[in-house]
């Protein structure tokens, strides 16, 4: 198969287009979605293509956004509402929470609410505490709705056409600092990713690293210079979907380590770190060496002054400094 | 009637909105050139440029004891509500002396010692903070008023709604200032309010509708405000609305007005026609013929203070891992 090498960005573009080429009834709305061509630029040139019909700007109003993306989604479109950026979902949470998640199963399956909200997320930058938010774990946390968060290029664009074409409501969350970034993406209009499938990105026998989104990138590279420096093997699983959690690799990979620490960008407390340890415990309590390890966003909330900001969050150098923990 | 002479208000009151208007004005050259030089950083800075006589007349109109909030374009609120402008550049840089310790940023502006409540920049969030204010201000039957800004885009969001019909049904002392600029980040007024009239809003809440103001005009600006605030002191809210427009695009993002001739071009009618500086200038000169010379002075003084403002920011140390952890909750670490 063909591929090429394109930016995430630009792999969420081709996935959108080739969804609402695929499907008239896919369409996007959302805040500058349209003529000022997207706050990140995902929908670059889709107003011109599309039309103001299927590319909707909508004023700055959150709970709508969210709550007719519901009711269209219900009454047969599979809306893609974007919300510019995760700390405004903050204000859809309650359409997103209980309804687009709780609509199905509460009128015991007379309708399915298929659509994607889409979010960027992350912090850096220097965006405060009201903009830096990393909160896909508590989206997570209600059963009804799926919660992606790609690591790449190539997995944004499989995992975005399976968001679009599932039937479940799905939050798909895009890392800032990962936009720009290339990998091999498949040229084809049908490569779709399963949904709820973690990846092993990297294997190795010495320590399980556990991670998502931008860990991923910190994992993979903290890996590469323990490897270097220390000889020490990382295995490293992509959870990909935080929602449906598929930890069947990282059992496995546990099994050949005893070992393993997870990072996340996000905060410590009732986290995904927090979810991974309990479950390692329960599922795998004989084959545990070591205590799991968390790293995670400092649990403070984020300033703007860079020097600090930076001590706040997780990077490389704090995964190594864990992986080494863990082997005593 | 536009108000091109002032015959009621004094020489030195218009010589010193004038002052405020061009130190606005510089403060945010300033921080725009800093911006390029890397001494300011981050992703947001949204200067006040082009909304100078808003601020300083509707502030010009409260005491020292009445309340202000506003959004994230927010730092020629805080100039013209007093706060001195060191502080406030040492934020805009990220130090320690900053109004917020560095930890707020631009958007982040407050100052409790000027009853300013600060900036936000999560749209819309600040309007029920406004409403909370008021509550207070009646509760312990203060002879006060609040005066919260707003950008014409934030009138569509769920808080607006909230807040103001809040404020309406206790009869609260609040003056809703809507800083109408035409367009919210990339989106025109007429393609996200069904009224975008908005002051016309007012009738749904059944509050008073203070009308539509020329924002570029300090002297209108000020009676607005100071009428608006008499009547919510005794009765009950207000909404206003100001006509303005912002000069340096949504923030320092955007690119728009390089690329698009029709933006561009309303920008300069904007900035030929209606500019804030102009039309006092024109006010003085009608009014107080024969001040040119100290209009040079007073611009020389706000150069000053800029200048001093950025040497302090330059030379104020940075935050600290203290500064990290310190005042996330009240009286408690949050390493306890
Ligand atoms: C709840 C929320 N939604 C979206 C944004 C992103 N955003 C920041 S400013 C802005 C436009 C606001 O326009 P307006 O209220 O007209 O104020 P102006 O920038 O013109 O002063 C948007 C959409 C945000 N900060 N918060």
């Amino acid at each position: 198969m063909a591929e090429k090498n394109i930016s995430m960005r630009d792999a969420l573009r081709d996935a959108l287009r080739e969804e609402m080429i695929r499907d008239e009834r896919v369409f996007i709305m959302g805040e500058e979605v349209g003529r000022w061509q997207g706050t990140h630029r995902v929908t670059r040139g889709f107003y011109e293509e599309f039309g103001a019909e299927r590319v909707r700007d909508t004023p700055i109003s959150e709970m709508a956004i969210a709550g007719a993306a519901v009711g269209a989604a219900m009454a047969g479109l599979r809306p893609v509402a974007e919300l510019m950026t995760i700390n405004f979902a903050f204000l859809s949470l309650d359409a997103m929470v209980n309804h687009a998640a709780k609509i199905h199963y509460m009128f015991n399956g007379q309708f399915t609410v298929p659509l994607v909200f889409r979010a960027a997320t992350g912090w850096g930058n220097q965006a405060t505490a009201t903009h830096s938010h990393t909160p896909e774990p508590i989206f997570a946390h209600f059963p009804g709705m799926y919660v992606a968060m790609p690591s790449n290029a190539r997995d944004a664009k499989g995992m975005l056409k399976a968001a679009i074409r599932d039937d479940n409501p799905v939050l798909f969350s895009e890392v800032i600092a990962l936009y720009p970034k290339p990998s091999l993406v498949p040229d084809d209009a049908d490569f779709v990713l399963p949904i709820g499938k973690s990846d092993v990105k990297r294997e190795g026998s010495d320590v399980t690293i556990v991670s998502f989104g931008r860990g991923v990138e910190w994992s993979l590279e903290a890996a590469k210079q323990l490897s270097e420096k220390d000889g020490i093997e990382c295995e490293v699983v992509d959870l990909r979907w935080l929602r449906p959690l598929d930890l069947d690799p990282v059992y496995e990979s546990f099994k050949k380590t005893n070992r393993c620490v997870v990072v996340e960008e996000s905060l410590p407390m009732y986290s995904v770190g927090s979810e991974v340890a309990a479950r390692l415990q329960e599922a795998a309590f004989d084959y545990m060496d070591a205590p799991v390890r968390r790293v995670s966003a400092m649990d403070v909330p984020l300033p703007f002054a860079r020097d600090i900001e930076l001590m706040a969050l997780p990077s490389a150098q704090k995964v190594m400094t864990a992986v080494r923990e863990v082997l005593g | 009637m536009a108000v091109e002479q002032s015959t009621t208000l004094s020489r030195e009151t218009l010589l010193d909105w004038y002052y405020q208007i061009v130190l606005i004005r510089q403060f945010e050259e300033r921080c725009d050139a800093l911006y390029k030089d890397h001494k300011i950083t981050g992703v947001y800075l949204h200067l006040y440029s082009g909304h100078e006589a808003v601020g300083v007349g509707a502030l010009a109109a409260l005491g020292t004891d009445d309340h202000v909030i506003t959004a994230y374009r927010d730092h020629g609120i805080a100039l013209a509500r007093g706060v001195d402008a060191k502080p406030l550049m040492a934020e805009m840089m990220g130090k320690r002396t900053g109004v917020s310790g560095g930890k707020g940023g631009s958007m982040h502006l407050a100052s409790r010692a000027h009853n300013f409540w600060g900036g936000y920049a999560i749209v819309g969030g600040h309007f029920p903070l406004a409403t909370g204010i008021a509550l207070k201000v009646r509760y312990m039957k203060e002879p006060n008023v609040v005066l919260c800004f707003m950008g014409d885009g934030a009138t569509n969001n769920g808080y607006f709604h909230e807040a103001v019909n809040m404020a309406a049904v206790w009869d609260l002392p609040v003056i809703w200032l809507i800083e109408n600029n035409l367009v919210g980040m990339g989106t025109r007024i007429e393609d996200s309010s069904g009224q975008p009239q908005l002051h016309k809003r007012a009738a749904a809440y059944g509050i008073k509708d203070g009308g539509r103001v020329d924002g570029q005009n300090v002297v209108e600006m000020y009676e607005a405000v100071s009428q608006a605030a008499a009547y919510a002191k005794k009765k009950g809210p207000v909404l206003l609305e100001a006509l303005t427009y912002r000069y340096s695009g949504h923030g320092v993002s955007d690119k728009q007005y390089n690329v698009r001739e029709d933006l561009a071009s309303e920008l300069k009618q904007w900035q030929d026609a209606r500019d804030p500086i102009n039309v006092l200038r024109g006010i003085i000169n009608a009014s107080y013929p024969g001040a040119e010379a100290e209009l040079k002075a007073l611009e020389d003084r706000a150069d000053g203070v800029v200048e001093e403002s950025v040497k302090f920011a330059d030379e104020s140390p940075v935050p600290t891992y203290e500064d990290l952890i310190s005042n996330v909750y009240v009286g408690r670490s949050p390493l306890d």
